[in-house]
């Protein structure tokens, strides 16, 4: 068990820099996600934490004590990767036994640990098979055994499920977030996936060129994007973005675009210049009372709902409404936002502008 | 473009039966999606028609004509596999410009520039064309191949899961993107895929693969709304169907075994009363995990419930589906 703080860490690599001082908290027994596009510096966010890579500055202290410069072997700590790195001569038993032997416990112990992590990951069945023989999915289970199974103070993932197809990954993760809320450990997991991280993360860091752009609860990530990219990156369609230009004051609960007013949170900050309207897909409704017009260019069934493209004087639109209301291509039909959903954007700087809605929540960055 | 029909069509790899006695219609301008797990017959299905496979008996006809003892290049047809497979010594433009060279075809040159022109506006890869093809990007390479197919007008287009090797978020601007080029063609497309997202957002038809067989062929709308089986309502549905015994809130008609439920056909509030194992926030949507009666249930509330892990919510069916013994829909 362990709380996990990170502070102003930094790494170089030559001339270029990976991660440019982060700092953030894990707290004990948290599912904590790294999020990011590949080359964000979350893997190497994750390897520092490890041991695997060391600082070029900054902190970082499990359980109160600082380990930055220590070797990994000396963090007890438990890693695991994508591709899931087992000892192809060994059976199941000998792959999760061999951190323990290699430690020097005794035979009787290691037996009682091995069939305990073989419980608790509902592996018993084939503890004496060949590894060669196994499903991904066992795989899987083998190499998470082989870590939960020295109690380690935390546990650290790399993209543990990418390699998987999409419908055995929604499983495991499944499988994943059940172990942990069964056993409580601190763990922190790095994924590419937004929608991985959503369904599993208690909290989420979100990271673009080596910065934290957002952290914080994966609810509050996605209301409350506090730029651009975490609005983009996060939801799947992602957030509209209407660009517009405009002058605001302090308090302002609404915006001119194409000449009809359209709301937003109130104002915490002024603003002068060229803006996005940030608009969530299931935010947006087709009205005919509303003014604000589009043209359907494209339709995408769902089920229950469908996903409805839309050309508008400000960019494209996608609305996610219900699968029974009618909408054809080609059609011209009036547009309603939530005005109490929305987010502003600088379109310059890509940060998100100070509201009502998002108060509170961007001060953490 | 053109009609393609599979009539009794059987096909085995040694004693494992990969298409067992097929028949199906790919009408021509339809985009026919083929759906099943690893293993259901999908892609074998596409390489029977492409004539890369040669069936044990029935017959394939494409236009009326059977081809079954033609060559793949007789056949005139255009397949995309989900691993790109481009000339890497050659650039964009020679690749795409490739099949179009084909001896059979005898394309004049300035057609093949248009049509490379043309083919590459609409997978925005102009700017790409004088790459060589190992210098792209996975994305790029996957475009290229689909472009590859897209310059020829081949009598149909098969593609074997052209997407799954792209980000998610190429692959929801492409999904788009095909079923606009599909629909401006005109073009008959079949396609296979296990990812339902792709199924149901593309197709105009749905057939699903259960162990070689054809269980179902309509509508994404009559797939999901009206599945012949539980096989079938699985297919379709993120979250999953919920399959629970038929007389767990009563009121199951009497041969019924399973009852259906779509997390979005649970109504919250009356019925029977359930724990909280789980809150799952994924944003737009709210997933909701509970237990009734030792059994795991998933339903979708508010985005911005209060519920927590524990608490209690009283829930009854809406719009069930029941199933018998065999999985057979029975109401």
């Amino acid at each position: 068990m362990a709380e996990i703080v990170i502070k102003n860490l930094r790494k170089d690599f030559g001339s270029f820099t990976a991660v440019k001082s982060s700092s953030f908290r894990i707290e004990d027994g948290e599912f904590f996600m790294l999020l990011g596009p590949s080359g964000c510096g979350k893997t190497t966010t994750l390897r520092m934490i490890a041991g695997l890579e060391l600082p070029t500055s900054g902190e970082i202290y499990i359980d109160g004590e600082e380990v930055g410069q220590k070797p990994a072997s000396q963090r007890d700590i438990a890693f695991v990767f994508q591709m899931f790195a087992l000892y192809p001569h060994m059976n199941v038993r000998k792959n999760i036994s061999y951190p323990l032997v290699s430690q020097g416990m005794p035979r009787a112990q290691v037996r009682e640990k091995v069939a305990e992590a073989a419980r608790i990951l509902g592996i018993e069945n084939i503890i004496d098979r060949p590894v060669g023989g196994l499903s991904g999915g066992d795989r899987q289970r083998v190499a998470l055994g082989r870590a939960i199974v020295r109690n380690p103070k935390c546990f650290l993932m790399d993209e543990p499920l990418g390699a998987l197809d999409a419908e055995f990954r929604e499983h495991m993760a499944e499988e994943l977030r059940n172990l942990h809320d069964r056993m409580g450990a601190t763990t922190v997991y790095v994924t590419h996936d937004q929608l991985e991280a959503m369904q599993m993360g208690d909290k989420i860091v979100v990271m673009n060129h080596g910065v934290i752009e957002q952290f914080g609860t994966p609810q509050d990530i996605y209301d409350k994007p506090a730029s651009r990219f975490v609005a983009e990156f996060i939801g799947s369609p992602s957030m509209n973005f209407l660009k517009f230009h405009d002058s605001l004051e302090v308090g302002a609960t609404s915006v001119t675009m194409h000449h009809e007013t359209l709301h937003i949170p109130a104002l915490r900050e002024p603003f002068d210049g060229d803006m996005i309207y940030g608009v969530r897909p299931e935010h947006v409704r087709l009205s005919d009372a509303s003014g604000y017009r589009g043209e359907v260019i494209a339709t995408e069934y769902l089920g229950t709902t469908q996903i409805v493209t839309l050309k508008t004087h400000n960019g494209e639109v996608k609305a996610r409404i219900g699968s029974e209301q009618p909408a054809r291509v080609g059609e011209s039909v009036g547009l309603d936002f939530n005005g109490q959903t929305v987010t502003l954007f600088d379109t310059q700087a890509g940060r998100a502008i100070r509201s009502d809605l998002n108060e509170g929540v961007l001060s953490h960055v | 473009m053109s009609d393609v029909l599979l009539e009794n069509v059987t096909m085995r790899y040694g004693s494992t039966l990969a298409v067992d006695n097929l028949t199906m219609t790919v009408s021509d301008g339809a985009f026919v999606v083929l759906l099943g797990p690893t293993g259901a017959g999908k892609t074998t299905t596409l390489r029977l028609i492409s004539g890369l496979e040669w069936p044990e008996s029935g017959d394939i006809r494409i236009d009326g004509r059977s081809v079954v003892n033609e060559t793949p290049a007789q056949r005139d047809v255009a397949m995309v596999f989900q691993q790109y497979s481009l000339y890497p010594h050659m650039t964009v433009r020679e690749n795409l410009a490739f099949p179009l060279r084909s001896p059979i075809l005898k394309t004049p040159e300035e057609e093949i520039e248009r049509k490379i022109r043309e083919v590459a506006e609409v997978l925005s890869i102009p700017h790409k064309l004088d790459n060589k093809a190992t210098e792209l990007s996975g994305g790029e390479m996957q475009r290229v191949s689909i472009g590859r197919a897209l310059v020829r007008d081949p009598s149909i287009y098969l593609m074997d899961e052209p997407l799954s090797s792209l980000d998610a978020k190429l692959r929801a601007d492409l999904r788009v993107e095909l079923k606009r080029i599909q629909a401006s063609l005109g073009a008959t497309m079949l396609y296979v895929t296990h990812d339902q997202i792709e199924a149901m957002t593309m197709a105009t038809h749905v057939g699903v693969l259960d162990e070689g067989k054809l269980v179902q062929f309509g509508s994404p709308r009559e797939i999901y709304e009206d599945p012949v089986s539980l096989y079938v309502a699985g297919r379709l549905g993120l979250p999953r169907i919920n399959a629970l015994p038929a007389g767990i809130f009563g009121g199951a008609p009497a041969e019924a075994k399973t009852i259906g439920l779509r997390p979005e056909h649970i109504a919250h509030g009356e019925g029977k009363p359930s724990t909280v194992s789980r809150v799952e926030r994924l944003g737009d949507q709210t997933r909701l995990h509970l237990q009734l009666d030792g059994h795991d249930i998933v339903t979708l509330t508010d985005p911005h419930t209060d519920l927590e892990a524990g608490d209690t919510v009283a829930i009854q069916p809406r719009n069930a589906l029941y199933f018998d013994a065999s999985g057979a829909r029975i109401a």
